[in-house]
């Protein structure tokens, strides 16, 4: 590997932690959604910021994109708060405005600005080696590497100190509210860390994968987790997976490297969705046929149990009639049967259906259940 | 210790929804010791009524005095259960750590909880039977479960006077008494205990004084002196079925108006 390739994935790394971290809040809170939002609202500020300060590269232009995206954030419970309309439809009626305001203005007075809708949308870390921070002469490595590494710490910090009051207000806003905890607070405090972490991210990976860091880990996380400390880990965990696998897919296919690495996020998470132990598709699939079999089985025990020891029990108790008295056809009254006989609640007596002991207490179960 | 001041008194209170009053003007007071239900429709306000006091709504008007303190003033002493459906279950976290939630407040700021709180939890997690439960996955608790943690995160808040919004809410007949001899023995202790109450039969059992509310306090008082057909018929929009005491009970569902908690749920 040679060290541009090194210090893309490391930018890519730094990228993917410091978006999962506030990202797992925003999943959390069911305002995914959010992300999108301040992530285009803030060109805006952007652009609004070179207006007042003329250059690109001032730090005050992090602050004024910072700011619009409060300003959305806060639109968009203003609008919420009137009752009239969702969340999601709040933030989706919110950015479009703020953002297009933002291009009208790109296109009506900055154009000879170098700030392209592409660059917006796709970032290009593919450069990202070419900014090179250098003071007293030294080379310090990529600029987006320590602009990005500082929001990560911030991030990082904010969540080690507030992770007791976070957690509280996003399972239970009143009672955080009634401790005294400052909900709203820690709501805006949020939305200002997603803010930053979105301007400062986007200019090394386009607003696009912004969204998809900030979004897809917690996502993915959040299937596999029962704990919030883990979901945390996990996100940054998957953060990191698809920043590296994004990479070497680009790569390989000669594609934009944030292009594959929002493709990537997707397809982990899909195979999670499927795959997830407790919560995937997979799992909730044979959870249902598992219970379709053992309804079945029972249903065979309480049959069976009613005309035990009954003059008629000579043919009731054979697998043919079964598909007359249970509904069952052929082929399937044959498989519970050998379901039952193999999980030892039913016994083959030369063509007749016996339940064992161990079936009997199925049965019996069954009926008690209902 | 028995206090001078009423536990809770509310004057003049009024909160709107995007100018839209769904509590008018409330005067009411409950005095220290005493085991309070509220009762009243669906969207008669009672949430809300106990969100003001608890300052997570603010008031269009009115003043709230707690032990004859602001509530920020006497919020140590305060403990609240929310409605249970107003929380996400989902959330990746476990029985004990909820009940942990209800030691915040102590803790302050930044302060995480620690071995001697997780004690604390435990122990209040064993009054409400649920000790087996500590480490279970919220979402994988029964409804009535569900509740109880809710009620041990009260417990450990050591408060004089709780706030509880339907702590009887999904859970069957014996867990119903079992809870509500915990409420029992919370006043024993001392403690205030107001609850927001659906089950109108329940009502002259469970509770020494209630306040009938339906946007407007409709009476509060001794269960005695104002739990009357008259005044739950006022409440209610004359749709009740109540018999006065020692007749038998007829009313089978008291919460007709508007159903809509199925459906939120
Ligand atoms: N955040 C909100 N925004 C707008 N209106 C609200 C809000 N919360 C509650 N309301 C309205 O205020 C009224 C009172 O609601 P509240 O939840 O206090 O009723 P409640 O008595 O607790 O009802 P329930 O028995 O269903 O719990 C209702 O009409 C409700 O629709
Ligand atoms: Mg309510």
């Amino acid at each position: 590997m040679s060290l541009p390739q090194i210090e893309i994935q490391l930018v890519a790394t730094v990228v993917a932690v410091a978006c999962a971290l506030p990202g797992t809040f925003l999943v959390l809170r069911r305002m995914g959604m959010m992300s999108d939002a301040i992530s285009h609202a803030i060109l805006l500020g952007i652009v609004v910021g070179v207006f007042i300060v003329g250059t690109l590269h001032s730090p005050l232009l992090i602050v004024a994109a910072a700011l619009t995206g409060l300003l959305t954030a806060a639109l968009v419970e203003t609008i919420n708060s009137t009752g009239q309309v969702k969340e999601d439809a709040a933030i989706g009626l919110v950015f479009p405005v703020l953002f297009s305001i933002g291009v009208i203005l790109i296109a009506k007075f900055a154009g000879d600005m170098h700030l392209d809708t592409d660059a917006v949308l796709l970032g290009e870390l593919a450069f990202a080696p070419f900014n090179r921070l250098t003071a007293f002469g030294l080379d310090f490595g990529p600029r987006a590497l320590w602009t990005m590494g500082g929001v990560l710490v911030l991030n990082a910090l904010f969540l080690a100190l507030f992770y007791k009051e976070l957690k509280l207000a996003t399972f239970d806003p009143g009672l955080a509210a009634s401790l005294g905890f400052r909900p709203r607070v820690l709501h805006y405090a949020l939305m200002g860390l997603v803010s930053l972490t979105a301007v400062s991210a986007f200019d090394a990976v386009g607003s696009i994968l912004v969204v998809a860091l900030m979004v897809g880990p917690p996502m993915t996380a959040y299937l596999l987790s029962d704990r919030l400390e883990w979901m945390i880990s996990l996100s940054a965990a998957f953060g990191v997976l698809n920043a590296i696998a994004g990479y070497w897919g680009a790569h390989l296919l000669d594609v934009s490297i944030a292009g594959t690495m929002a493709t990537t996020t997707g397809l982990v998470f899909g195979l999670v969705l499927l795959g997830a132990p407790e919560r995937g598709l997979i799992a909730q699939w044979r959870r249902t046929r598992r219970q379709k079999w053992q309804f079945a089985v029972k249903m065979l025990a309480i049959h069976l149990r009613q005309h035990e020891n009954t003059p008629e029990a000579a043919r009731e108790c054979q697998v043919d009639h079964l598909q007359e008295h249970l509904n069952w056809d052929g082929p399937f009254a044959e498989r519970v049967v050998e379901r039952a006989v193999s999980r030892g609640s039913v016994r083959r007596e030369n063509g007749h259906l016996r339940l064992t002991d161990e079936g009997r207490e199925v049965a019996q179960e069954a009926a008690t259940q209902t | 210790m028995p206090d001078a001041d009423p536990a809770l008194t509310v004057r003049d209170l009024t909160v709107a929804y995007n100018e839209e009053p769904v509590l008018w003007d409330i005067d009411w007071t409950v005095p220290a010791g005493t085991l309070t239900g509220i009762v009243g429709p669906n969207g008669a306000g009672k949430t809300t009524l106990l969100q003001a006091i608890l300052g997570i709504e603010t008031p269009a008007a009115g003043q709230v005095r707690i032990f004859g303190q602001s509530y920020e003033a006497a919020r140590d002493r305060v403990g609240y259960v929310p409605q249970r459906g107003s929380v996400d279950w989902d959330f990746p976290t476990d029985a004990l750590d909820v009940v942990l939630m209800g030691l915040y407040g102590r803790l302050g700021w930044i302060r995480r909880p620690g071995a001697e709180e997780k004690e604390e939890a435990h122990a209040a997690l064993e009054q409400v039977g649920m000790a087996d439960y500590a480490d279970r996955q919220i979402s994988q608790l029964s409804g009535g479960q569900q509740q109880r943690v809710f009620l041990a995160r009260a417990l450990v808040q050591e408060a004089d006077l709780y706030f509880m919004d339907e702590p009887l809410q999904g859970v069957d007949a014996t867990t119903e008494r079992a809870l509500f001899d915990l409420l029992r023995t919370l006043q024993q202790r001392d403690c205030t205990v107001v609850a927001v109450h659906h089950d109108l039969q329940t009502v002259p059992e469970y509770f020494d004084r209630v306040l009938l509310l339906n946007v407007r306090r409709i009476a509060s008082g001794p269960v005695e002196e104002v739990f009357t057909e008259e005044n739950l018929r006022r409440t209610y929009g004359g749709r009740v079925g109540f018999l006065r005491k020692n007749e038998s009970p007829i009313s089978d569902s008291a919460s007709a108006p508007n159903r809509k908690e199925e459906s939120r749920a």
